[in-house]
């Protein structure tokens, strides 16, 4: 078995002793569609509208929380340093983890997808197995930028307050709550270079219509982009030699 | 002459005639002028030392006195590592001593939300080890009744034996133990103390720390330790002899008291 194998069952072998995190993980995002499905009863454009993002958003939010306490820990316990001095590459470390968590966002893209669309109604025009393969490059993106932070973060509660810092203002100029081409000059140039714009973007144009246009693979390509990106500049923090 | 060398090879060349002569032929690890700053702070000065292949070596002296940083710095991990430190041959943290050095941190490091065996068979992986060392390490350490349990349910010394257990896998020329046998009951100490003397029959390397003196009668060489300073290098009873003392603890003192600088804070300044 190689390393990367070997690190992606080890992760998932942690994460089957901890049974309840499963179920937060998968669960949690089907649960609050299903509140808003509830929520905006009376309108359902506007659950049509914001449905398919969220789609993208969950897992990009949950992926980035686990695998920043998870990195974190990694690097608390001491086991990152005794990896390090082990016959393993650092992109098969990361890719391991990449590979772990990615399976669980196919499970909840799986399930919060079918959910959606099955019981809540939720109006996809473009095809089913785009939305689910947006919604596991939007966890890929939270996995990496989780990763990333993580070396920024000497605590738990340091890790934890990344989410508002580094998630929050992605959510805010994404375009959810205002259309990107209605912002300020500012904000819409600083909306331009943040990730979650484009995987919502992706998510919208797929919701709205069925052709797969070039925009589209744009959009997809500037996330897969970011992803890998994020994972070589999270690389470079894990150091054999520390201090 | 020394310097003559010097100038014909250079510090830190490949064919470095220098440093074939002052090596030790065979020694595990071998250090000249070793020094360490880790936050503005000096924290290994200038340590010369070899460790015998085959050997178990004690590394003794008091806590904070470097004997870590020693050791994290022959298993490559320690950064802003100065002077000549080679490993088996090679420089220390070498890519080709990832599988020929294992490591054992003061506090275990193995993944609590496992169970023994699960962290063992990752380990054995990614050192490509067969399977059946997973067996023979978690006998070896004397785990066969808890290697079902999951690590953060196991007692601290149990804990730090799983840690172990993890480096005994591949077999490792050396092995760099730091603290292994702290806290532990007495019946358990004397049985690793006992392995460590299998293994360094077997042919490997020991380097094994530890803050209590009375563990340096179980040690074939001894390397003591004090402020970031190597003390001696020696045999138990080459030191007693020299010393004119009967105990490691004793030989401790009248080697800081021959130096003059019995106060630590007195040292510093």
């Amino acid at each position: 078995m190689n390393a990367l194998t070997a690190t992606a069952l080890r992760v998932l072998r942690q994460l089957r002793h901890d049974p309840r995190t499963i179920a937060l993980m998968l669960l949690v995002p089907c649960l609050l569609l299903a509140l808003l499905r509830w929520l905006y009863d009376g309108s359902p454009q506007t659950f049509d509208r914001i449905g398919g993002p969220l789609l993208g958003i969950f897992p990009f939010v949950v992926m980035f929380l686990v695998t920043s306490v998870a990195t974190l820990r990694e690097r608390s316990t001491g086991t990152l340093e005794r990896l390090l001095t082990l016959p393993i590459r650092k992109a098969d470390l990361i890719g391991g983890y990449a590979l772990a968590f990615g399976l669980v966002a196919v499970v909840q893209a799986v399930l919060a997808t079918g959910l959606s669309v099955g019981l809540l109604g939720l109006d996809v025009a473009g095809a089913t197995w785009l939305v689910l393969l947006v919604a596991v490059l939007d966890a890929l993106l939270g996995l990496a930028l989780g990763l990333l932070v993580s070396a920024f973060a000497n605590t738990e509660f340091q890790a934890v307050q990344f989410m508002p810092a580094v998630v929050l203002p992605q959510f805010l100029l994404c375009g959810l709550l205002v259309p990107r081409d209605q912002m300020q000059p500012v904000l819409r140039a600083i909306s331009d270079v943040l990730p979650l714009s484009y995987a919502v973007d992706a998510m919208v144009r797929l919701t709205g219509s069925s052709e797969v246009g070039s925009r589209l693979v744009l959009d997809i390509a500037v996330v897969a982009g970011c992803v890998l990106a994020a994972l070589g500049l999270g690389a470079l923090t894990l150091r054999r030699r520390t201090p | 002459m020394p310097n003559r060398w010097f100038i014909l090879t250079g510090e830190r060349g490949r064919f470095d005639i220098r440093r074939m002569l002052n090596s030790a032929p065979g020694a595990a690890i071998d250090a000249d002028g070793l020094r360490v700053v880790r936050g503005g702070r000096t924290v290994l000065r200038d340590v010369a030392f070899s460790v015998p292949r085959g050997s178990v070596t004690g590394l003794l002296g008091p806590s904070g006195c470097g004997k870590s940083t020693l050791m994290r710095a022959v298993t490559g991990v320690q950064d802003n590592v100065s002077g000549r430190l080679d490993v088996l041959g090679l420089p220390a943290g070498d890519r080709r001593l990832r599988d020929r050095v294992g490591y054992v941190t003061q506090a275990p490091s193995v993944y609590a939300d496992l169970t023994v065996r699960e962290n063992l068979h990752y380990f054995a992986a990614l050192l490509r080890a067969p399977a059946r060392d997973v067996d023979r390490v978690v006998e070896q350490v004397d785990l066969g009744d808890h290697q079902h349990a999951r690590v953060e349910r196991l007692s601290g010394g149990q804990r730090a034996r799983v840690s172990l257990a993890a480096a005994l896998l591949g077999t490792p020329e050396l092995l760099v133990l730091d603290e292994p046998t702290v806290g532990l009951d007495p019946v358990l100490r004397r049985d690793l103390w006992a392995l460590f003397h299998r293994l360094a029959a077997d042919g490997a390397t020991l380097l094994v720390s530890s803050h209590v003196m009375d563990e340096a009668e179980r040690c074939k060489e001894l390397l003591l330790m004090r402020d970031g300073e190597l003390l001696a290098q020696d045999t138990l009873p080459e030191l007693l002899a020299r010393t004119g003392t009967d105990s490691a603890e004793s030989a401790f003192l009248a080697l800081i008291e021959s130096r003059g600088d019995a106060d630590p804070e007195e040292a510093r300044r």
